[in-house]
């Protein structure tokens, strides 16, 4: 038994559901109780769909056991068929069902419809969503293509070359805009995107994904199972690199001009974004060594440390993330900026990091945002599990050049910008920019005192003894920089083995850590 | 609005037909999600939900946004090693509550809260919890309910949570009358109504639950109780069976309800009639003054309920009558005849209660007859609202004060603001 607070993923079949409520013509059949139909309001609330999604559940109770739930599932799955008359039906258990052993797969074969039925295997108390979604998406894609080209054929390459566009699916973050935007850069290299999905796909549309010569992987947690199995069997090579940040981007570029043989150049030159002059810009100086602490999936988080470090200039102070599945991709990553990286799905465990850490900004989860807030660190989202105010109106992609000006513009909001913090720095002592002054744009919650203090382990770690002159000269520093000067000149005090901190330790420390 | 002497009284022949259907998909929560509000009430109690992955998740998207803290809330998820019986359940579960307690040294009383796989697999939490409350004991009591899908509706996990705590509650004096009141209150609404109490000279009185665990509420022969909330039946039935006795009324939503239930209480305590009148005419006036605005927006609007809170009937009642509302059909996930006996009988004759249901079928009904107004859980209100009909996500109805004089207008307000919002919007 695990014992959890708060979870950053929710059971594989949610991700089953992402898949289906993203597709067209799909409906799936859920054996499970009537609770697990909250799972409808992640997609008609936190997303804001129009639609219900297209999940149909069994809600078995207490008086059903042992006697009729599988007669209780092959009634819902008949009713569900003629109510919706899917093109592919999705079958399949929740953790409660999967205990009853009903065996859904076999006994929606059993009624026999003319649609291809696909069961769902998703060991809930072993899997988590992410897993369940791209498991969910390569079983009904390989159900509807079937074991492949036996002997591939030399491939036909199209002329405009074609691309598939795989990953983007309900309740992804910001994958709408990211599929607007990659789709954009792709048609401006001259590849045509022949399918997406499965965003917006219906079962047919799936069975013409081995038209096109190449695919393009823009979430590996979701479809990277179904890239491998596309070149596994049907010839499709597809691509690494995540267009995210500038860097990221021309790399991806470079991946995809090579593997449709069109010329990378004219996409490379005459980038569109602004965020790589900002960035040069002289206000941006006061962001040289940010230090940020990342946590997110594993493909945001390992692009957002690169973009924070070669694009914005801050060091990277914490890396990690909560997909175990692809922990081994953030191990690497974490080793370029000297860390060991995070990996743990135990939000306290995170908590305890950002805390020990102090960083100047979190880029997180909605998870990290509420542990940002408690411990008054700005923090930007940038990954699922996200909040409803995460799937904004305008447009916002994270991918490609445009993807890298919004993200130049969320992560530096949340930070003073240069002008102010200097002048809070100059007139630290006047009554407006007393001590308890946030950047007037924050909402006021985040002006008022932290609700709970800092872990103790945070606080213990490093404590000395204060005296009462030295503390008081300490809250007057700027508080989105006290945390870090108190940590200086705790750690001064501990290495020279002084017990007291005075003033002078104070303003010692000050000089020591200032060049 | 006369108040109508009613009290009690059992549906008539001219009463509103109440029909069971429907076998199809429930589109209702499970007893877990009271979690939500039991926690910020009782504020020495930490809930340990014993389940999967899938409570875990559920009970933070119905928290939404509250993660401000950590919680008092958690759920030991259940692995695959305990399944396979790699893992002794039972260890696992007093590892895990010891590590909980050891983090949380304020947490008093402890709630282990079954859930659909920890009781197919029969894992049994009474046991556990007797076993947890002898090794840390004096310091911790440990009690246990189920909140699983397969057994509880929404609020009715709020139920089985003070069914358990019943058992705990000490034995009053035989002769001592009090009267307790049964169902989480907001603590701003508890507190008018105790000012209330004691301006009539009832008392003493108790709330279950109480603010504080540790305060728990006697009862015994001399008992009477009124049910705040109407989904209280195997408390009451707990109740009852510790001698205490259930005053029927309606429930206190809205200035007659509030009167009528505030009336139950003081014709068993023999407060002279004149008396009562002078006490809560002022605030009844000023709960019709609320009401009165919202009644000319919402007079004449149909509305429908999907079955959800189980608040559906006394809210029906108070819409019809009080703000003049056209029933369509009233859902509710189930109906407890006896507690609901006074409601139904205010009900207008005609009106449609359907106790249960099939999901598709209802939109079916709603979308035929396109009410003014649908009342229904968040997975429906945005698709309905997409369709064209004004929806109000009755979770807010749980979350909100709304029981008692001063709330009515807020109440009244959550069923207009839909309304009026759709009057504003111009695209
Ligand atoms: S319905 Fe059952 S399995 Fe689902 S969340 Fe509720 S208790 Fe857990
Ligand atoms: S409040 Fe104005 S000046 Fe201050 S950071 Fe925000 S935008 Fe800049």
């Amino acid at each position: 038994m695990q014992l959890t607070v708060w979870t950053y993923e929710g059971p594989p079949h949610v991700g089953a559901m992402r898949i289906a409520t993203a597709m067209r013509g799909i409906h799936y059949v859920l054996h499970a109780p009537q609770g697990d139909t909250y799972a409808d309001l992640l997609f008609t609330m936190i997303e804001r769909r129009d639609e219900r999604p297209p999940v149909s559940y069994t809600t078995f109770q207490a008086r059903d056991l042992g006697t009729d739930t599988a007669q209780l599932f092959k009634r819902a799955a008949q009713e569900a068929y003629e109510r919706f008359r899917p093109q592919a039906l999705l079958v399949g258990a929740s953790c409660t069902a999967e205990l009853l052993q009903d065996d859904p797969g076999g006994l929606a074969k059993a009624l026999d419809l003319p649609v291809p039925v696909i069961p769902l295997e998703l060991p809930a108390y072993q899997r988590k969503e992410n897993w369940g979604a791209a498991e969910t998406f390569y079983r009904l894609t390989r159900a509807l293509l079937g074991p492949g080209r036996p002997t591939p054929e030399a491939k036909v390459r199209h002329d405009p070359p074609r691309c598939n566009l795989l990953g983007p699916a309900a309740l992804g973050f910001r994958h709408r805009d990211d599929t607007t935007e990659i789709t954009a850069l792709l048609n401006r290299m001259g590849i045509e995107v022949h399918v997406t999905a499965p965003a917006g796909a219906s079962p047919a549309d799936l069975q013409r994904i081995p038209e096109a010569d190449f695919n393009v992987v823009l979430y590996p947690e979701i479809a990277g199972s179904t890239a491998q199995y596309l070149e596994r069997c049907f010839g499709m090579p597809f691509t690494r690199e995540q267009p995210i940040g500038i860097l990221g981007t021309q790399a991806f570029i470079r991946e995809v001009a090579a593997l449709a043989q069109v010329p990378a150049e004219p996409a490379l030159t005459g980038s569109p974004a602004r965020s790589a002059w900002y960035s040069r810009s002289v206000d941006s100086n006061y962001l040289t060594g940010k230090r940020v602490f990342i946590f997110a999936d594993a493909t945001h988080a390992v692009a957002a440390a690169r973009m924070a470090r070669d694009e914005l200039g801050f060091t990277v102070v914490g890396l990690g993330t909560y997909a175990r599945e692809q922990a081994r991709e953030v191990r690497e990553a974490a080793r370029l900026y000297g860390l060991e990286a995070l990996i743990t799905d135990d939000y306290l465990e995170v908590e305890k990091h950002i805390a020990a850490t102090q960083p100047e900004l979190v880029l997180g989860t909605q998870m990290e945002r509420h542990i940002a807030k408690r411990l008054r660190i700005p923090c930007a989202v940038i990954s699922a599990p996200a909040h409803v105010q995460d799937y904004p109106a305008r447009y916002s992609p994270q991918m490609g050049f445009e993807g890298a000006n919004v993200l130049f513009d969320t992560w530096v909001h949340p930070l003073m910008m240069g002008l102010e913090e200097h002048l809070l720095t100059m007139f630290s002592e006047d009554r407006e920019f007393h001590n308890e002054a946030a950047p007037s744009h924050l909402p006021a919650a985040a002006r008022a005192p932290a609700q709970a203090p800092a872990p103790a382990e945070a606080r213990d770690a490093g404590a000395r003894c204060w005296s009462s002159e030295a503390e008081q000269e300490l809250q007057k520093v700027p508080f989105f920089v006290r945390g870090k000067a108190r940590r200086n000149t705790e750690r001064f005090a501990q290495e020279r083995g002084l017990a007291l901190i005075t003033l002078e330790t104070l303003y010692d420390a000050k000089a020591h850590y200032s060049h | 609005m006369s108040a109508p002497q009613v009290a009690g009284a059992l549906p008539g022949p001219d009463s509103p037909s109440v029909a069971r259907s429907g076998r199809g998909q429930r589109e209702v929560f499970c007893g877990l999600t009271s979690i939500v509000w039991l926690h910020r009430k009782i504020q020495d109690a930490f809930f340990l939900v014993v389940g999967s992955r899938t409570c875990a998740h559920l009970i933070q998207s119905a928290a939404g946004v509250m993660i401000f803290a950590e919680p008092r809330f958690a759920t030991a998820i259940i692995e695959d090693r305990d399944l396979a019986g790699l893992a002794d359940a039972n260890d696992e579960l007093d590892r895990v509550v010891g590590r909980l307690l050891e983090r949380r040294p304020d947490i008093r009383l402890l709630f282990l809260v079954g859930s659909c796989p920890s009781e197919v697999i029969k894992l049994d939490l009474g046991r556990a919890a007797a076993r947890l409350s002898q090794a840390f004991a004096p310091r911790v009591r440990v009690l246990n309910y189920s909140g699983s899908g397969i057994e509880t509706t929404f609020t009715e996990g709020e139920d089985a949570c003070l069914a358990a705590l019943v058992a705990e509650l000490p034995e009053a004096a035989p002769a001592a009358r009090s009267l307790l009141v049964v169902g989480t209150l907001a603590d701003v609404v508890e507190d008018q109504l105790r000012r209330l109490f004691a301006e009539l000279g009832i008392g003493p009185v108790c709330f279950l639950p109480s603010r504080d665990a540790a305060d728990l509420p006697p009862v015994g022969a001399g008992t009477v109780f009124l049910l705040a909330q109407p989904f209280s039946t195997a408390t009451a039935r707990a109740l009852e069976e510790r001698g205490a006795r259930k005053l029927a009324a309606p429930f206190p939503l809205g200035a007659e309800g509030t009167t009528l239930w505030l009336q139950a209480a003081a014709t068993a305590f023999g407060v002279d009639p004149m008396h009562f009148n002078r006490v809560v005419a002022p605030a009844r006036a000023r709960a019709s003054a609320a009401l009165a605005p919202y009644r000319t927006q919402l007079a004449g609007k149909r509305v429908f309920f999907f079955p959800d809170s189980h608040l559906e009937v006394p809210l029906a009642r108070l819409l019809s009558r009080e703000l003049g509302m056209q029933l369509l059909e009233v859902g509710t996930p189930q109906l407890n005849r006896q507690h609901m006996a006074s409601e139904l009988a205010l009900l207008p004759a005609g009106a449609s209660v359907r106790e249960g249901g099939d999901v598709e079928e209802q939109l079916d009904r709603c979308r035929t007859l396109r009410p003014d107004l649908t009342v229904c859980g968040l997975g429906l209100a945005n698709p309905l609202e997409a369709e064209g009909l004004t929806s109000k996500w009755s979770i807010e109805l749980v979350f909100t004060p709304i029981q008692g004089y001063e709330q009515a207008g807020d109440l009244a307000r959550l069923f207009a603001r839909p309304l009026e919002r759709q009057m504003r919007l111009r695209c």
